[in-house]
């Protein structure tokens, strides 16, 4: 009976123990499918047309994303040039004057900000940029961009300020230097690697996001360098070419996904080495 | 954490009362104070601005319009229904597949696996997170739905087609599919929250059941799970907001059909979906309004529900408490 028991608890560990790891390797399994079938056939896609060369029409084969590729650039610059400074800025203010009221509303609303569906932002994009624009444009697809950028850089660059001693900003004030120098000279410095992680993390999430830009970039079958004009964005070229009937097409499409996924998979490689190379902790 | 934040604020305190402060502090003070406001401004907006551009739709249908069946635009007849109920579907399908799973990987991750692989192990999980939605879609539209097809939906409609779930025609693309990639895009969110939860057990916790004899499956189900049970919870809130507001991989797979059917094989429609096919095509205000309204319900749902897992979360994992 004692060793029935014994069996059954040893059983019951066993079985459970190997569901966990199960578990495991099914999420893994399916990381490495989606990225296995990303590279295949669009790694089998890829040409290096497919940088420099505009869509061709439909009907003719060939032809590239370059545009695309160019306008996810130009997207994502503008997108960090606006929402860069105000989440490092306000960042700054929840780590060193963040204790009151304001700072916990800022901070719940930041996190708020964060949950909402990407596609919202879309809509208050085009209700704030493209109807008074009277047309989709670059700026209304950057201005969404950077508004889905900022709670994630606000939210890095307080919790990298926080964890610079107090001693180091106590050292420099009481050498005499202003409380403005000390944050930017001192203790922004010290955070630096962790707040560059935080800013690849956003532009590497703003980077594949589609939603937003539908109906704020558009998308453009030419090359378009206006702020008011509607611009072609690789993540929205994707979706474009997957849900055509063409072959072709589709073959561009997974080639387009492999440039996006090589994108964002280098910027969050990269912004991991960051912080680890970073003298912090 | 908050030792770290009462200190700056001293900090802070001390060189504003100490002297009075010099003009550079008071200019950097209102620059990164105005900073930070323009956050609370920008989400004020937010609001502000999609509650006065659903207003229009908002005082036509009232509350028929969260109740309304039929999605005809032609005849400016708005009733949301349909997409409220492909949402609510294929989320909870996403959380009924993705939730289990994700628990037994951030148990693996958490009570399990040698240190060694523990780092890269939760890095490649999270990887899951970093892949863009479109490429899901993508993914979805020609690996998994034809794999739903010609394999799973068949064998599910003949052994389990007696159940109203698992009758009528087989698709591919459909409600399953779309709970099914949400699933997956769910999986680093629940399983990396879960897996901080769990982490923040105190250790004695785990020893004190050891001590006693217990198996390791027993200390997690006894010591571990039952301490980390209200932080997991919100994890599964948190990854249902995901997967409520998430718009590009179910818009390519759901199917795109505003009806509501009993069968998970049936296309159907969700609420982000609509707006991403319908708001470039809304040719009349009404129309646009309608869609907008859509957004506002979305956007109050996954507001309330992020509040709650934060609540749950935070005092768990992030909290002063632990151990």
């Amino acid at each position: 009976m004692a060793t029935n028991l014994h069996l059954r608890r040893k059983l019951t560990n066993g079985v459970m123990l190997g569901l966990a790891m199960l578990s495991t390797l099914v999420a893994l399994g399916f990381l490495f499918n989606v990225l296995g079938y990303v590279l295949i056939q669009g790694g089998s896609a890829l040409n290096p047309e497919f940088f420099t060369h505009l869509p061709k029409p439909v009907g003719e084969t060939g032809g590239g994303m370059g545009n695309a590729i160019v306008g996810t650039l130009i997207l994502l610059g503008l997108a960090s040039a606006m929402g860069v400074p105000v989440g490092v800025g306000a960042g700054i203010y929840l780590a060193e004057f963040g204790s009151g009221r304001l700072g916990t509303a800022v901070r719940f609303v930041t996190d708020v900000l964060t949950g909402i569906p990407s596609i919202t932002i879309g809509i208050f994009a085009y209700t704030v940029v493209v109807l008074p624009m009277r047309g989709f444009s670059t700026l209304a697809g950057a201005i969404a961009l950077a508004i889905i950028m900022i709670p994630t850089v606000t939210r890095a660059t307080e919790e990298m300020l926080k964890l610079v001693p107090g001693s180091l900003r106590e050292a420099s004030l009481a050498l005499g230097i202003p409380m403005w120098k000390t944050v930017l000279r001192v203790v922004v410095p010290a955070a630096m690697g962790g707040i560059i992680t935080g800013v690849m993390l956003a532009v590497a999430r703003a980077g594949g996001e589609t939603a937003p830009l539908l109906f704020t970039a558009f998308g453009n079958r030419f090359w378009s360098f206006g702020l008011d004009r509607p611009i072609a964005a690789l993540p929205l070229q994707v979706y474009t070419y997957a849900v055509s009937p063409y072959d072709d097409w589709r073959a561009q499409a997974w080639a387009g996904a492999f440039v996006l996924v090589a994108m964002v998979l280098v910027i969050s490689l990269l912004a991991r080495l960051f912080t680890r190379g970073a003298p912090m902790r | 954490m908050v030792n770290t934040q009462g200190q700056t604020g001293r900090v802070g305190a001390t060189a504003a009362r100490g002297r009075p402060a010099n003009l550079g502090d008071r200019v950097f003070k209102s620059v990164v104070t105005a900073l930070a406001c323009g956050i609370l401004l920008l989400v004020g907006l937010i609001v502000f601005k999609m509650i006065d551009s659903s207003m229009q739709s908002i005082q036509k249908f009232g509350f028929d319009f969260l109740t309304g069946t039929t999605w005809d635009p032609v005849f400016q007849k708005f009733g949301a229904l349909p997409f409220i109920y492909g949402t609510l579907v294929s989320s909870l399908l996403a959380l009924a597949i993705g939730g289990p799973i994700s628990i037994g990987a951030a148990i693996y991750l958490s009570e399990l696996a040698p240190n060694w692989l523990r780092g890269p192990v939760s890095f490649m999980v999270e990887l899951l997170a970093a892949i863009p939605s479109v490429v899901y879609g993508l993914w979805g539209i020609f690996v998994m739905a034809p794999w739903l097809r010609s394999s799973l939906e068949p064998m599910l409609g003949n052994s389990l087609g007696f159940l109203p779930l698992f009758k009528g025609p087989v698709y591919g693309v459909g409600l399953l599919a779309g709970g099914l990639i949400l699933a997956i895009m769910i999986i680093p969110t629940i399983t990396a929250v879960s897996r901080d939860v769990m982490r923040a057990v105190p250790n004695t916790q785990r020893e004190a059941m050891l001590a006693l004899g217990a198996t390791r499956w027993e200390t997690i189900r006894l010591a571990v799970l039952p301490y980390a049970n209200s932080g997991i919870f919100g994890a599964f809130i948190l990854g249902l907001g995901r997967a409520l507001g998430e718009t590009m991989a179910v818009t390519m797979l759901i199917g795109n059909r505003p009806e509501i059917s009993a069968s998970l094989f049936a296309p159907s429609y969700t609420m982000a979906s609509v707006i991403a096919n319908e708001f470039t095509e809304a040719t009349y205000e009404l129309y646009l309004s309608a869609l907008v309204e859509i957004g506002l319900v979305l956007f109050g749902v996954t507001l309330l529900l992020n509040a709650l897992a934060r609540l749950l979360v935070w005092r768990v994992a992030y909290g002063p408490t632990g151990g």
